[in-house]
Parts: C-alpha cells; structure tokens; sequence
C-alpha cells in the first residue's frame, strides 16, 4: 500500500460528503456529510504522518484535534437544529432563510 | 494480506458513505454513518495508528453519531413521512464534485511526495501523550478550552427559555 492508496481513497470520500452537504435538504444529514468530510482530512493526516514523518507523527497529533473540533461542531451544529425545530417546526435547509433580507 | 484488507476497508468506507448521503431515510443515513466511520478506524489501524484508531471508535462511533440518531429522533416523525430529501440541484453538485475529484488526482499525480523510510516503531500512546503535554501543549489547552466554550454553548442554546 502506497500513499497514493490513501490520498485517492480520502480524496473520494471528501467528494462523496461534498455532494451529500450540496444536495440534502436535512439539516441532520448536512451535519452527517460534513463528518464525512471531516473523516476524510483524518485521513489524509494519518497517512501523511505514517508515510513522510514516520518517526514524529505530527499528523496523529493534529488528527487529534480534529477530531475534538469536529466533535464540538457536532454538539453546536445539532443545538442549533433543535432550536431551529422548536421555533419554526422543519429543519429543511431550503426553508430556513430568516437571516436573509 | 494488508491490501486485501485495505480493498475491503475502502469498498465499506466508499459504499456506506455513498448510503449516507443518498438514502431517503435520514435515520438509516445515521447507521451507515456508524459502519463508516468504523471501516476508518480500520484503516486508521492499517495506518498504524491504534490510538487514533481507538478515539475514532469512542468518539465518533460512540458520541457523535449517538447525538445525530438523538437529533434525528427528536426532530422527525419516525412514521409516515414523505419529504423529499434532495434539493433541485444534485445535476449542478455532481459537476462541481467531479471537477473537483479530477482536480485533486490531477494534482496527486503531478506532486512526488518524499517518502521517508519508518524506523519500523510505530509511535505508542505513551509517545503520543508526551509529545500532546511538552511540544504540543498549548494547542493542546486552547482546544480544551474550544471544547469547553462549545459545550456550555450548546447547553445555552439548546435549554430553551
């Protein structure tokens, strides 16, 4: 297994979660794909990290903190959509323009 | 041995990834977004990176997926619905994304990375924790910190008056 394995297989999963956040109307599952996005530069972090530095592994430090940020985006994120669901009853994307003007 | 396990790991991570953004049923996006992200831990310990590999498990498999299957359930009648997932653009997003997929290999096959050989150690839990408490410490603090702010945040938010 080359890098080039690793950085073509997270290349398509970051396209796969941008097609997901550009076409779902869920708030829910926009949330989903930008994980999946997420997962995908982890992965790109990991593999450069085994693969360039393999004796200072930068990469699994900062994967690290990816994955803590992502998880308070996460908690944010899914605040925020409950409150959207109490107050305007849908969470559709498309609906929610109330901070257009 | 390792690339017969990598093929599997990618057609598992690609196939449930594809599921999650396709499916119409948001609630079966969020356990085939439980199966991806564990074929990533998988590869995480192809990379190895058990550590790494072991926090993928815990957080992503066991906190963030728990709270969107919460938030799925608090938001949706479960029973009976018939809203449309998809918005009128998927023509529009297919082309930017295979652009973008094109791009990306483009530039992957023109770039020549210096591989360094491993010293064939792969870096412990141990190693990673030293070097997350002297070289890396005050990144370390700050997003401590970011993940504090962020929680009591979402508390706040979420509480309602």
């Amino acid at each position: 297994m080359t890098l080039y394995h690793y950085l073509i297989l997270s290349a398509i999963l970051f396209v796969i979660g941008m097609y997901g956040l550009l076409t779902r109307r869920n708030a829910v599952g926009v949330l989903m794909s930008i994980e999946l996005m997420f997962n995908a530069a982890n992965i790109n972090f990991v593999a450069f990290s085994k693969f360039i530095t393999p004796n200072e592994f930068i990469g699994q430090i900062f994967s690290i903190f990816v994955i803590t940020i992502a998880a308070a985006e996460a908690a944010v994120g899914l605040a925020i959509v409950l409150l959207i669901y109490r107050n305007y009853k849908g969470i559709e994307v498309d609906n929610i323009n109330f901070m257009k003007w | 041995m390792f690339d017969l396990a990598f093929y599997i790991l990618a057609v598992l991570i690609l196939g449930s990834a594809l599921m999650v953004v396709t499916l119409r049923n948001i609630f079966h996006c969020a356990l085939f977004l439980v199966l991806c992200m564990f074929s990533i831990a998988g590869i995480y310990i192809l990379l190895e990176a058990e550590f790494i590999a072991a926090v993928q498990v815990l957080i992503y498999v066991g906190a963030v997926t728990i709270l969107m299957i919460f938030a799925v359930m608090l938001t949706h009648q479960l029973t009976g619905k018939t809203i449309r997932q998809v918005n009128d653009q998927p023509i529009a997003a297919l082309f930017i994304i295979s652009s973008l997929l094109v791009l990306t290999l483009l530039a992957l096959s023109k770039t020549t990375w210096e591989v360094a050989s491993s010293s064939g150690v792969s870096p412990s839990a141990t190693e990673l924790g030293r070097a997350l408490m002297t070289v890396y410490v005050l990144p370390f603090e700050v997003v401590s910190v970011v993940l504090l702010v962020a929680l009591v945040g979402a508390i706040v938010i979420s509480r309602g008056d």
